[in-house]
């Protein structure tokens, strides 16, 4: 329980120290009349607008009205929208998080053969040549190969839709591509383009995971029981090459959350990285610094989680904590 | 068989009279694959200092450019005459000088950031690791949290901050890449400050900067030349990421995201050459980069030598 207690206050501490520097960053660097006023306001307009935003008021009583906005949801409203911050970006929010599943599906389906196979023969043909692809994987700008993917397979064969989200179907009050035939052909190619980096990281950790525990004495006596090597590789193996696989995407999930920014300005893929970019290019910093919040927010709460399994699963973490 | 005994005996002969620094030359020009990444990598850096000399047209020269030759496509003829290897964008610019003159900003920018942090990180490490006690603590917190995010969420709020033009760019990479080198260098430090010639150094009575500089220092360099060979990678990949979105360098001076994502509107029409080619030099730059970084980490770890 102190164990909990610990990390909860750790994470705390993080979302509190990501909130100073937001604030100062977006509101103290920089005039933020020029910034939060739109420059078409006439001079009594700008005076409104500083009252009512307290941009008269000291430094730190401008802090603590922000951070009690924070606290009951409210980071301001947009200037491109008109719409508070906080909803706009959980309304784009779902088209994210079902690009990024995608792509950590298509990164497992595809990595973790491909790692078992290149940690089973690590000097042979294959292997090496699955380890060069996976150096290429880390190498290729993800940007880049999104567009090559929309020249070759978009304008070159007309086989798969390169922009939007194409048809949606509403689940859960929320609107959903993956559910329509449609919608997965739209989702295909930016999935495909944001898991590329991902596959190299999985095909790493099977590699290295298979080599690990291929060596252990419970494949050596699962094999001297008879048992087909299928069944060793696919039972034995795999199970146990898992963990540290899972661990690392429930800590990436984030990273690919942040990186779907690349990806959903290539396919103008409506979710919250498409938001943010089009936020900075015009300024709207209500914006800004609600997606920075949230992604913070999200950061915390998966490392928490993943602290929290950690704990649960290994009894040594929890006494090394304690003492 | 006999090629590899010949050319590794006279090698041993030499052990005992051989440096560290020759030691690492000969095993790293052992390497083909890695010899041959570091040969493209020269090349392509030498091609962007001389480009002023060996482009065929300034692309920033508006004088110079002809809206008649727009959009020819690679190795077509112009309408002034000559041809054009690799095409022209919209406004009759070359695109294989546009190329060579974005090399130098991506190059400047992700080779200078990644000096400029390696520097940062190497003091800030070594003052940890030294000091220890809160100083330690608070620079490891430090890193740790900025550890945390993704690198492109950190580069996406400086410059938002920020806002666009090289230098900014610049700033953001190096408080990006500091991180990396301080947590290695303190790791090594931390070896290095508890062997015996820095306890001889300091029974000298050898001053703190001197013992810190002159001693730990060289001993903490070689883990970092492997990291940083990998940054400067990273940083000229996120550079044109950035620089792509729209947040990094500005219109006037592209670098190769830059006219990547110029290109990106002219592909649906077909005229993939604007992005084609300056994508392909990024990738050229960016993985022979990592061929000679993934080589140099296998030289320089001591686990894996004999």
């Amino acid at each position: 329980m102190g164990y909990v207690i610990n990390r909860l206050m750790q994470g705390l501490m993080v979302i509190a120290v990501m909130a100073v520097l937001v604030f100062v960053g977006v509101y103290a660097i920089g005039n933020p009349v020029d910034m939060l006023i739109s420059p078409e306001a006439d001079q009594a307009e700008i005076e409104a607008t500083i009252i009512r935003m307290g941009l008269d008021k000291p430094l730190w009583e401008q802090f603590l009205g922000f951070v009690g906005g924070a606290l009951r949801g409210d980071l301001g409203t947009s200037f491109m929208y008109n719409e508070p911050a906080v909803r706009l970006i959980l309304a784009r929010f779902p088209a994210t998080l079902e690009l990024a599943l995608a792509a950590i599906l298509m990164a497992v389906a595809v990595g973790i053969p491909l790692g078992v196979i290149a940690g089973l023969r690590p000097n042979g043909v294959v292997g090496r040549s699955i380890m060069t692809v996976s150096i290429l994987g880390f190498s290729l700008p993800t940007f880049w190969v999104g567009m090559m993917f929309i020249m070759v397979f978009a304008v070159s064969l007309g086989w798969l839709p390169s922009t939007g989200r194409g048809e949606t179907v509403e689940v859960l009050g929320v609107r959903w591509s993956f559910l329509t035939a449609n919608g997965l052909s739209h989702l295909f190619l930016p999935a495909l383009n944001l898991a590329l980096f991902k596959t190299s990281l999985v095909i790493r950790l099977a590699r290295a995971g298979t080599r690990e525990v291929i060596t252990q004495d419970y494949i050596k006596f699962a094999r001297a029981k008879g048992l087909s090597e299928t069944r060793v590789i696919l039972v034995h193996m795999l199970k146990n090459m898992m963990i540290p696989v899972v661990t690392v995407l429930g800590l990436e999930f984030g990273s690919v959350v942040a990186f779907a920014v690349v990806t959903e300005t290539v396919f103008a893929w409506p979710g919250i990285g498409k938001l943010l970019i089009s936020s900075i290019v015009h300024l709207d910093r209500p914006v800004i610094v609600a997606y920075l919040m949230l992604t913070v927010l999200l950061f915390v709460t998966i490392n928490f989680v993943v602290d929290l399994i950690y704990a649960i699963l290994d009894p040594r973490v929890r006494r090394k904590e304690a003492a | 068989m006999t090629e590899a005994t010949l050319a590794t005996a006279p090698a041993h002969k030499e052990v005992s009279v051989e440096t560290p620094a020759q030691r690492l030359v000969r095993k790293f020009v052992a390497n083909r694959i890695a010899l041959g990444g570091l040969a493209v990598f020269l090349a392509i850096a030498l091609a962007a200092v001389l480009a002023p000399l060996i482009a065929p047209q300034n692309p920033y020269d508006l004088a110079g450019l002809d809206i008649m030759d727009g959009a020819i496509p690679p190795g077509g003829e112009a309408f002034s005459g000559g041809t054009y290897v690799l095409g022209t964008d919209e406004q009759g610019r070359d695109m294989l000088s546009a190329i060579l003159y974005g090399l130098r900003i991506s190059i400047g920018v992700g080779v200078g950031s990644t000096v400029i942090a390696l520097a940062i990180g190497l003091a800030m490490g070594l003052f940890a690791a030294y000091s220890g006690g809160w100083r330690d603590a608070l620079v490891m917190r430090l890193v740790d949290l900025q550890l945390g995010f993704p690198p492109i969420l950190i580069a996406l709020i400086l410059l938002a901050i920020l806002g666009r033009g090289v230098d900014k760019v610049m700033i953001a990479l190096v408080a990006l890449q500091w991180a990396y080198y301080a947590r290695t260098v303190r790791g090594n430090a931390l070896v290095e400050r508890r062997k015996e010639y820095i306890e001889a150094a300091r029974c000298l009575g050898l001053p703190y900067a001197r013992i810190v500089f002159g001693h730990l220092m060289p001993n903490c360099l070689p883990p970092l030349i492997v990291v940083a060979t990998m940054q400067v990678a990273h940083a000229i990949a996120l550079e044109a990421t950035l620089s792509f979105l729209g947040v990094g360098v500005p219109v006037t001076e592209p670098s190769l995201g830059m006219l990547i994502a110029n290109g990106f509107d002219f592909m649906m029409s077909g005229r993939y050459w604007v992005s084609f080619f300056p994508g392909v030099t990024l990738l050229v730059t960016v993985v022979s980069i990592n061929l000679v970084g993934d080589h140099l980490r296998d030289i320089l770890n001591p686990r894996l030598q004999k």
